[in-house]
């Protein structure tokens, strides 16, 4: 855990790197005089702390308890009923809930791959170039970031049934690959990061712009991807209501959708209530271990930033 | 289209740009511009009787504006936005105030436990929001409640989390959870982009911590406070999968109990088409003309904005 959160967000960068711009991690580091009330602020962020740590204790160990144990022993303590709980949620319709799972990890790691190299070549062109039809795009792109994409489920809904592509992947997976957002942010990182001169002088030694892009722009838009790729990424592994509305076939779940049919069902099937708490405490830990682990590269200044760009 | 920067551009004519951005179109037009047209149309259209008596036939015709009345008049739909409103005014606040006191708690050297208190209230961000109802609600039903077990053992009964207006808090709870390590984060980056001489400054000059918070930082990361609190205007006008989640386990929530569960419904249950594509539209509208409004009113206080 340690390892995973010195370096996590943009402290670590600015006491230890070489991030001259920044606040020095030595002027915040000492004590003025008047910097006494230690206490109390402590306080105040280990009850944060605890308040959004309090409910994966209470999943991982509410995990634990068989059925019985569930509903009658006090909630924190720990039950006994671990290795039956795993086993039932394996065993659960033939192993569907490592299907959903798998399912989950194509829908966001597929999806918000292609998506980050879409956003990125669309917005180090907006940023690049002067074409016919930028200011246009730029405000539909605008526009897309301030209309939900919930709020379009259903008419897409409508288009992939007419398509007949409703209950396949491909009916969750494409629309999950336009992303304003990520869009919007590319080119500010593009405007940020990518000199045009740098650029020009590549011209200038006659690199075709294709060479221009592969060589020079992508690799110096790097950081920036791969931020855009874990908001992307966070926020398809998190969607709910676009496969629960294009999906029929239980096998095409994803995690999300799948332990919302355990809990729907379970209000008259009560085993499925132990299926669904062991089933979120299972999704749930190797998120937050890929949340640990990937703190450090997520460059969320990016978002604070671009509203000045 | 007038050449606003890259003087390049003027000398070198490509077609670079447009098979850059062609994948982008085509997806926002597929997937977005299409999506809203189509609705549109729908949105003007109904199944109505036509024919004499039992012998009518159903058929799909061009109805103009009736869909677009019956949504404005349902009253239901109206009470959803009620609902929302309510929700929205306990869970925006909370998750911008609380996030702006962490930001700021993260930021001041004399906090101890910082980079812990960082990551554990970040967490709950990777954790999908119908995980997140799934695990609230289970400390929520009076069974299995810890809060409950307590305020029993002290026989004061248990917590009314998912009965009445208690419904309201325990949703929007939900959603801070979910919501303030992000914009934390956010705001967090932002001040941490504040050159520390101006702290300092104020500091020899004698001003508190306090002051300095409010008169110095605050004000500088105003344009993140923007953007966070349009993020949460916006999610706030898509709740779905949390009241979604919550429903089994309590008799509050209807089938219509926010917009978009109620649009799910004329869709989905009803197979009313047409009616669900307008309500979409109106709320899709609705959302952008918030969102800009929003916008241009902070605009002129922050000297920053989306553009």
């Amino acid at each position: 855990m340690t390892a995973a959160t010195q370096t996590g967000g943009l402290r670590g960068a600015g006491a230890g790197g070489g991030a001259a711009t920044r606040t020095g991690g030595a002027a915040r580091g000492h004590l003025l005089p008047h910097q006494r009330a230690k206490i109390l602020p402590t306080l105040v962020l280990l009850a944060g702390a605890l308040y959004c740590l309090v409910p994966v204790a209470w999943v991982v160990v509410a995990a634990t308890k068989s059925s019985g144990e569930l509903f009658s022993t006090f909630t924190f303590a720990p039950g006994t009923g671990l290795l039956d709980n795993l086993r039932d949620l394996f065993a659960y319709g033939d192993g569907r809930f490592l299907l959903w799972a798998a399912n989950s990890t194509l829908y966001a790691v597929a999806g918000s791959a292609a998506s980050t190299l879409i956003s990125t070549l669309a917005g180090y062109a907006m940023a690049k170039y002067d074409f016919r039809g930028r200011t246009v795009l730029f405000y539909a792109i605008l526009a897309g970031v301030l209309v939900p994409g919930m709020t379009l489920a259903i008419p897409q809904y409508l288009i992939m049934s007419e398509t007949n592509l409703v209950g396949s992947y491909w009916s969750v997976l494409l629309p999950s690959l336009i992303s304003p957002f990520g869009i919007y942010l590319a080119r500010v990182y593009a405007l940020s990061s990518v000199p045009d001169a740098t650029l020009e002088a590549a011209r200038i030694d006659g690199a075709s712009e294709y060479r221009i892009l592969g060589s020079i722009g992508l690799p110096m838009m790097v950081p920036g991807m791969v931020t855009i790729f874990m908001l992307q990424f966070v926020g398809t592994w998190n969607n709910f209501l676009l496969p629960y509305i294009m999906l029929s076939d239980e096998s095409r779940f994803p995690i999300t959708v799948g332990l919302y049919t355990l809990l729907a069902k379970g209000s008259s099937e009560p085993a499925l209530y132990g299926i669904a708490i062991v089933g979120a405490a299972v999704s749930v830990i190797p998120l937050i271990a890929l949340l640990l682990f990937l703190q450090r590269f997520w460059r969320l200044d990016l978002l604070s930033g671009g509203l000045k760009g | 289209m007038t050449s606003l920067q890259g003087p390049q551009s003027a000398r070198r004519r490509t077609r670079a740009p447009y098979l850059l951005v062609a994948p982008a179109v085509l997806l926002f037009l597929a997937f977005l511009a299409v999506p809203i047209g189509y609705a549109v149309y729908l949105s003007a259209r109904g199944l109505r009787l036509t024919g004499p008596g039992i012998f009518g036939t159903r058929q799909e015709i061009f109805v103009g504006l009736d869909n677009y009345a019956r949504v404005l008049t349902d009253a239901e739909f109206w009470a959803g936005f009620g609902r929302l409103a309510l929700y929205g005014l306990i869970s925006v606040p909370l998750t911008l105030g609380l996030a702006l006191l962490f930001a700021l708690l993260l930021d001041y050297a004399g906090a101890r436990g910082r980079r812990f208190a960082r990551t554990a209230i970040f967490l709950p961000y990777a954790i999908p929001g119908v995980t997140a109802s799934l695990l609230w609600g289970f400390m929520y039903l009076p069974s299995t409640s810890p809060f409950s077990y307590f305020t029993k053992e002290l026989g004061l009964g248990g917590i009314p989390f998912l009965a009445g207006d208690g419904i309201y808090p325990s949703l929007a709870n939900i959603a801070i959870w979910g919501g303030v390590g992000f914009n934390m984060i956010i705001i967090f980056t932002s001040l941490r982009g504040i050159p520390a001489e101006l702290s300092d400054a104020a500091r020899i000059d004698g001003a508190s911590e306090w002051r300095i918070a409010w008169h110095v930082k605050i004000p500088l990361v105003a344009p993140a406070l923007v953007l966070t609190g349009l993020f949460a205007l916006i999610g706030t006008l898509q709740v779905y999968g949390e009241p979604t989640t919550l429903a089994p386990m309590t008799t509050e929530i209807s089938q219509t109990w926010v917009p978009l569960m109620h649009i799910y419904r004329d869709a989905f249950i009803r197979d009313d088409l047409p009616l669900a594509s307008a309500a979409s539209v109106i709320l899709a509208a609705g959302t952008l003309v918030v969102s800009v409004v929003l916008l241009k009113l902070t605009q002129k206080r922050a000297s920053g904005g989306l553009s």
